[in-house]
């Protein structure tokens, strides 16, 4: 055992790190939570976002937490386009399609940013990108510190949208009765788009947290999807409070089985953790729907 | 069910081992090669997803699986090639069997059930590239040994035999699936596992059949790459790319019928060679037109290029005054 010096630390920097996971989550739980779909090209989207976020401040010199108030409107109206004008579409209502079409949307985002790109991985330089706080206990990097907070208003943010605004109380409307919230008069493709494009948004916003501290290559948004789906598995599909404590959990279970295992072996305990939910736990999967 | 006859399969199988003797060109037979070994892999998803319903995004499993044990049987333990092979396809089918009755036990289907198959595929990929066994991020090098007992020729026309003449066998296995019995109960739990289950059908096990030997064809896929490459890393191994031209073959070329996977493939493989051949070696390029051309057949050909043929030839038929017009059946 380590002592808990280094144990500490790992657990805080787990949080840290939890609280942008638990971001991604949000995403992908909001729209499993009213379209019922698993979109996975949430990974792929993520990419596509860190690139945005990179070159908005390589081209323009935009400050990421300045981007997210550009980024993040350009991501809702990019979601909002791709399932009303794409996957609803081509999807023809069926489960089987939509899994089929959000999986060619994310080869095609990925390889097309690795085609215009390349696989080369690129990082920003800030100046305030190496600063740290001291708790004393523990060093922790200012910017992962400012994403953690970021991540709590977002996450309060949707909670407000979700239950005091118009568009809030339908989406949960068609979440809970599809065929009741169309009889009573709620565009259901409109709120369908709406809810893609916040859960887009979301990915905008962990971006921009993240590229400060992290790099970005055509691939990199794989590696937070599959951890994505694991908190959205273990936190009950569609459940905002629940993806926001199993992203936290799941930061610190990474990061303290990295630091006993080393890094790769760490992400396996990711992939266990998830396999071993999904096949034993199914209730808290399917949530209450089935 | 109205599949196509034995003969007519017959037919298919002998026209293609004629190609070698039209070409000399190692580049053609390289692509029908590669080709075949896509089709064989897709035959495989065709089983458990075409037929079954079950759409699996993780069918590198198996074909790694197959890989890895036909590639360390030989290198690690002095194993004879095709005995190595023959191994390496049980082995696909026993992951596929595992995992299958890990999802079906827990009654994982649609999402979770693509969800699950691409999580243990990665699982796998991550144990690979870590793993001394498997030659961890270097790969495993088989040894040049250019005999037909070691499963290695000196041309490509034998390989291109081979890799036919497992696709045949695929080919007729799915044949027969479909005139079973038990391919009968495997379309009633893609259509309605409750109604199937009235009907005394148990829908686990169905399934888990279809995954066995769906695993086991996907296996033999694996197992004849790394004779003809002679290498496998993780990466080619239980990637993603092989998950995705598994499923991609079969929904182009027309899905749950014994012919999809085939000319599905031949779409996808000139597709890629075309793009190719205009955007040069860029790397992505002939990922982004797959993508593309998944989400045009399934908005607008959800019965893929064979569906499209039939339409086709129905229409033929309708304009053409001399023909009297058949029933549709």
């Amino acid at each position: 055992m380590a002592a808990h010096h280094i144990l500490l630390p790992a657990v805080l920097n787990g949080l840290l790190t939890g609280a942008v996971y638990a971001l991604v989550a949000l995403g992908l739980t909001l729209i499993y939570g009213v379209l019922h779909i698993v979109n996975f090209a949430h990974g792929a989207l993520l990419t596509a976002a860190l690139f945005a976020a990179f070159f908005a401040h390589r081209l323009l010199g935009l400050d990421p937490y300045l981007a997210i108030f550009v980024l993040t409107p350009l991501f809702f109206l990019l979601g909002y386009g791709l399932q009303r004008f794409v996957i609803g579409p081509a999807a023809h209502g069926e489960d089987r399609n939509i899994l089929l079409v959000t999986l060619g949307l994310a080869v095609i985002i990925e390889n097309a940013l690795l085609f215009a790109f390349r696989a080369d991985t690129r990082t920003v330089n800030l100046p305030y990108g190496f600063e740290v706080l001291d708790l004393g206990v523990a060093f922790l990097a200012v910017p992962r510190v400012i994403g953690f907070c970021v991540v709590l208003i977002v996450a309060l943010a949707l909670w407000l949208i979700l239950n005091l605004t118009d568009t809030g109380k339908a989406m949960r409307a068609v979440a809970k009765e599809k065929l009741g919230a169309e009889l009573s008069g709620i565009d259901v493709g409109h709120i369908y788009a709406v809810t893609f494009g916040l859960g887009t948004a979301c990915l905008a916003i962990a971006a921009c947290l993240l590229i400060p501290t992290y790099y970005v290559n055509p691939h990199v948004g794989n590696a937070f999807v599959l951890v994505a789906f694991t908190i959205v598995v273990l936190g009950g599909m569609g459940s905002v409070a629940g993806s926001l404590i199993g992203g936290l959990f799941v930061g610190v279970i990474e990061s303290v089985s990295g630091l006993y295992l080393g890094e790769s072996l760490g992400q396996m305990g990711i992939f266990l953790i998830f396999i071993v939910v999904l096949l034993f736990r199914p209730s808290g999967l399917f949530g209450e729907r089935a | 069910m109205s599949g196509p006859s034995m003969a007519r399969i017959l037919l298919v199988v002998a026209l293609l081992a004629t190609a070698p003797m039209f070409t000399a060109s190692n580049a053609v037979l390289n692509f029908l090669t590669v080709t075949l070994m896509i089709a064989l892999v897709a035959q495989g998803w065709n089983v458990l997803g075409g037929y079954g319903g079950q759409y699996s995004f993780g069918h590198a499993a198996f074909f790694g699986t197959g890989a890895y044990v036909t590639a360390i049987l030989q290198v690690r333990y002095g194993a004879n090639a095709w005995a190595a092979f023959v191994v390496g396809i049980a082995g696909a089918a026993l992951v596929g069997a595992v995992i299958g009755a890990l999802a079906f036990r827990s009654g994982l289907k649609g999402s979770y059930f693509a969800l699950v198959t691409l999580a243990f595929a990665e699982l796998l990929r991550i144990l690979a590239s870590v793993t001394t066994i498997t030659g961890a991020g270097v790969g495993t090098l088989v040894a040049l040994d250019l005999r037909p007992q070691a499963f290695q020729f000196q041309s490509r026309a034998p390989f291109y035999w081979i890799v036919l003449a497992l696709f045949a066998v695929s080919l007729i296995v799915v044949r027969m699936i479909e005139q079973s019995r038990f391919g009968a109960w495997l379309v009633a739990v893609r259509e309605n596992e409750d109604a199937a289950k009235a009907l005394g059908i148990n829908p686990s096990q169905v399934k888990l059949g279809a995954m066995t030997i769906s695993a086991a064809i996907a296996g033999a896929g694996g197992g004849f790459y790394v004779q003809y490459f002679l290498f496998i890393d993780s990466g080619i191994a239980y990637g993603p790319w092989i998950s995705i031209e598994a499923l991609l073959a079969p929904i182009v070329g027309g899905i749950g019928t014994v012919f999809g996977p085939l000319l599905g493939a031949l779409v996808v493989k000139a597709l890629g060679e075309m793009t190719m051949l205009l955007g040069g070696d860029a790397p992505g390029l002939d990922l982004v037109i797959y993508g593309c051309v998944l989400i045009l057949i399934v908005a607008f050909a959800p019965n893929g290029v064979a569906g499209l043929l039939l339409k086709a030839r129905q229409r033929l038929t309708l304009l053409n005054p001399l023909r009297p017009e058949r029933p549709h059946g």
